[in-house]
C-alpha cells in the first residue's frame, strides 16, 4: 500500500466518522446508504466474484431480522404471548436487556444466517445461471409468505421492538456507527480476501467451473463458504435494521424482493460487478439517485426506479468501475501491450 | 395441526369435494397454461426468460376492464387486449428485449424484472390500486346438490382459452410464420443463413407472447379479479409450469398448467387460503429440486 492510498483510505474513514455531524439532518439516510453498500459488497461476493447471480440475499436480510427480534424479546418474555399482544401489553425492557437483546440478536442473526445458508445453497448451488437467481427469488418470496402465515411471529402483522432508550437523535447514531462499523469491517475482510487463494479460486469458478473443478477446487466448498459469510453480514445489518425500523412486517419490509432485494444487485450493476469498489459507487450512485427521485416525482418514482433497472441493464452492465477500467487501464495496474492490441486488428 | 388434518379427512369424507376442488384448479390452470405457453414460445425462440409475463396478463385486463367501463361488449375485449398488447409488446421489443438477446441469461432475467415493476406502477397510477373486475350476467351450474357449482362466465372463459391455445398452435403448425419461428428456434444461425429474417422472427415471436397474456387477462378480468401488483403471481406459475414441462412441449404445458392449477387449489383448501401463494412458489422449488436430482445423476447441472 503506498502514501497515495494510506491518504485516501485515512480521508475516507475520517468522512464516515464525521459525516453524521456534518449532516444532522440525513443521519438515518446516511445509515441506510451503508445498508446499501454492505448488502451490494455481499451480493458482489458471489454475483460479480463467483458468478452466481443470486436474487434471493433478500432472504437473509429478512431472516436477519426475525432472528435478532425472536432473540431479543425471548431473553425476556415469551415470544407467543408478546406477539399476541401486538402492542396492548405492557411488556417493559430495561436498559441492560435492550442492548444486551441487541447484542446477541445481531450475532445470533449472522450465525443463523450462515447456517441457513448453507443448508439453501447445499440445494440450489447445483442450478446454474438464471435458474440459480429464480431458484433463490422462489426461497425468498416463499419464506416471506410463510412467515406472514407464522402467527408466533406475529403473521402478517409484524413484530414491534421496543423503542431505543435513551435520547431519539442519539439512538439515530448508534445506529449509522453501528451500520458504518459492519460497513468498514466487511471492507476490509474482502478486500484481504480478495488477494488470497481463496479469491482467486472463487473467480476461478466465476470463469469456468468444470475447468476450476477439473484444477482440483472443492468448488461446492467454496461456494457455500462464500454464501454463508455473504449471509453472515447480511443477516448482522437486517438484524440492525430491524431495531432501527422497530416495526417491521414479513413482506414489505424484511422479505422485501422487489425492493432491497433487487436494488442491491442494481447498485452491483451500476457501479460495475466483480470490483471491490463498484458496489461502494453504485450504492451511492443509486441512493442518491432514488432519494431524489423519491422526493421530486411524486409517485412516479417507482417508474423511474425500473426504467433506471432497465437501462442499466441494458445499456450499461459494465458499471462505471468497468468502464473505467477499459478506457484508463493503467489506474488499476492492467498493462496493455501496444503491440498485441495492434495484432488483433 | 388440527385444522390442517381436518381439512385433509373433509376430502375423504365427501369425495364429492374433490371434484369440486379439481374443477376450480383446472378453470384456473387453463389460463395459467396459456400465459406459460408464451413464456416457453420466447424462451424457446429467442432464450428470453421474461419475468414481466404476468404483468402482460395484468395489463391485458386492465385493457379490457378500461374498455367495458365505457361500455363496451365485455367479451369483445379479449380480441382488444390482444391487438394492444402486441403493439406494447412490439414497442418493448423494440426498445429492450432485442439488446439483451444476445446477452446472457441474467441480463435478460433482471431487464424484464425492471420491467415488470415499471409495467406494474403504471398500471398502478393509471387506474389505482383496488381489484377490478367486470361482472358477467350469466348463471351458476349447479351439480351435485350444490356442492359443485361451475359458473357459465368461467366455463366461456376455459373455452375462450382453449379457442385461442387451438388458433396459436395451427398458426404455429401451418403458417410460414410458424415454420420460421420453429426453424429459428431450432437453430436461429442456420435460419439466418437460409434466409430467415430472424430478428423479424423474434420481434414477431416477444409480441405475439404479449398480445397472448394479454388475451389471458381479459379472460382473467372477466372470471376473477385483477390488480396493478398480481402480475408477480403469474409469472411464477408461468415459470413453474415451463420448468416442469419443459420448452417446446405444447402437452405438457398444458397439463402441467391444469395440474398446478389443481394442486394450488388442494394446498388453498388444506392449509387455508393464506398459504395459495406460497404453494406456488414451494411447488417451484420443488420442480427445480426434482430437475436438479434428474441432471445430477447424468452428473450434469441444470442450465
Amino acid at each position: 500500500m503506498n502514501a497515495r492510498q494510506i491518504t485516501l483510505y485515512t480521508v475516507l474513514l475520517a468522512a464516515t466518522l464525521v459525516a453524521p455531524f456534518l449532516f444532522p439532518d440525513f443521519r438515518t439516510q446516511l445509515a441506510t446508504l451503508w445498508l446499501m453498500i454492505i448488502v451490494a459488497l455481499t451480493w458482489d461476493m458471489t454475483g460479480g466474484q463467483m458468478g452466481y447471480n443470486s436474487l434471493g440475499n433478500i432472504f437473509f436480510y429478512g431472516t436477519g431480522m426475525y432472528v435478532a427480534a425472536v432473540i431479543a424479546i425471548g431473553l425476556v418474555y415469551d415470544v407467543g404471548e408478546y406477539t399476541d399482544a401486538a402492542g396492548g401489553g405492557r411488556f417493559d425492557f430495561t436498559d441492560a436487556q435492550y442492548f444486551t437483546g441487541m447484542l446477541l440478536g445481531t450475532i445470533g442473526a449472522g450465525i443463523f444466517c450462515s447456517m441457513t445458508a448453507v443448508v439453501i445453497g447445499y440445494l440450489t448451488f447445483g442450478l446454474r445461471g438464471p435458474y440459480f437467481a429464480i431458484g433463490t427469488l422462489g426461497v425468498a418470496i416463499a419464506a416471506g409468505e410463510l412467515v406472514s402465515n407464522w402467527d408466533w411471529v406475529g403473521g402478517g402483522q409484524g413484530i414491534a421492538l421496543p423503542v431505543y432508550p435513551g435520547d431519539f437523535d442519539v439512538g439515530k447514531l448508534v445506529f449509522y456507527y453501528l451500520f458504518a462499523g459492519i460497513g468498514v469491517v466487511l471492507f476490509v475482510f474482502l478486500k484481504w480476501l480478495y488477494s488470497t487463494r481463496f479469491g482467486a479460486a472463487i473467480n476461478a469458478i466465476r470463469d469456468d467451473e468444470a475447468k476450476a473443478e477439473a484444477m482440483g477446487l472443492h468448488t461446492l466448498r467454496y461456494k457455500l463458504t462464500t454464501w454463508a459469510m455473504a449471509a453472515f453480514f447480511v443477516g448482522m445489518v437486517g438484524a440492525i435494521s430491524a431495531f432501527q425500523l422497530i416495526h417491521f412486517e414479513p413482506l414489505e419490509s424484511a422479505y422485501q424482493t422487489i425492493n432491497l432485494g433487487i436494488f442491491m444487485v442494481v447498485c452491483v450493476l451500476l457501479g460495475g460487478k466483480g470490483t471491490l469498489w463498484g458496489p461502494i459507487v453504485g450504492a451511492v450512485l443509486f441512493h442518491v439517485f432514488k432519494e431524489v427521485t423519491w422526493n421530486y416525482l411524486l409517485g412516479w418514482q417507482w417508474v423511474a426506479l425500473g426504467a433506471l433497472i432497465v437501462i442499466t441493464v441494458v445499456y450499461f452492465q459494465d458499471g462505471l468501475m468497468g468502464w473505467l477500467m477499459h478506457r484508463k487501464p493503467e489506474w488499476f495496474g492492467i498493462r496493455v501491450e501496444e503491440k498485441t492490441a495492434g495484432a488483433d486488428r | 395441526m388440527e385444522q390442517v388434518l381436518g381439512n385433509i379427512s373433509l376430502l375423504f369424507e365427501f369425495p364429492v369435494v374433490n371434484l369440486k376442488i379439481i374443477v376450480d384448479g383446472v378453470m384456473v390452470g387453463a389460463l395459467f397454461a396459456l400465459a406459460a405457453y408464451g413464456l416457453a414460445l420466447v424462451w424457446g425462440v429467442m432464450n428470453v426468460k421474461n419475468l414481466a409475463q404476468g404483468d402482460f396478463v395484468i395489463a391485458g385486463g386492465y385493457v379490457s376492464w378500461w374498455l367495458a367501463g365505457k361500455g363496451m361488449p365485455p367479451l369483445f375485449g379479449v380480441p382488444i387486449a390482444f391487438i394492444v398488447l402486441w403493439g406494447i409488446g412490439w414497442v418493448i421489443y423494440k426498445l429492450v428485449i432485442t439488446r439483451v438477446i444476445e446477452r446472457d441469461l441474467f441480463t435478460s432475467l433482471l431487464a424484464t424484472f425492471g420491467l415488470a415493476i415499471m409495467i406494474a406502477q403504471i398500471l398502478n397510477l393509471l387506474f389505482g390500486s383496488d381489484t377490478q373486475s367486470i361482472q358477467l350476467e350469466y348463471d351458476t351450474l349447479y351439480f351435485f346438490d350444490g356442492f359443485v357449482d361451475i359458473p357459465i362466465a368461467k366455463l366461456l372463459g376455459v373455452l375462450m382459452a382453449a379457442v385461442l391455445a387451438t388458433c396459436v398452435v395451427i398458426f404455429m403448425k401451418t403458417s410460414r410464420m410458424g415454420q420460421a419461428i420453429r426453424a429459428t428456434a431450432q437453430d436461429a444461425r442456420a435460419a439466418r443463413v437460409l434466409g430467415i429474417d430472424t430478428e423479424k422472427v423474434y420481434a414477431f415471436t416477444f409480441s405475439l407472447n404479449a398480445a397472448i397474456c394479454g388475451a389471458a387477462g381479459a379472460i382473467i378480468v372477466m372470471v376473477w379479479v385483477i390488480q396493478p401488483f398480481y402480475g408477480i403471481a403469474y409469472s411464477i406459475r408461468a415459470f413453474v409450469i415451463v420448468t416442469a414441462a419443459g420448452l417446446g412441449n405444447l402437452p405438457g404445458v398444458i397439463s402441467a398448467g391444469l395440474g398446478i392449477g389443481a394442486l394450488e387449489q388442494y394446498g388453498a383448501h388444506i392449509f387455508g387460503i393464506g398459504y395459495q401463494q406460497a404453494v406456488a412458489v414451494l411447488l417451484l422449488l420443488l420442480v427445480l429440486l426434482v430437475r436438479l436430482i434428474q441432471q445430477r445423476r447424468m452428473r450434469q447441472s441444470l442450465q
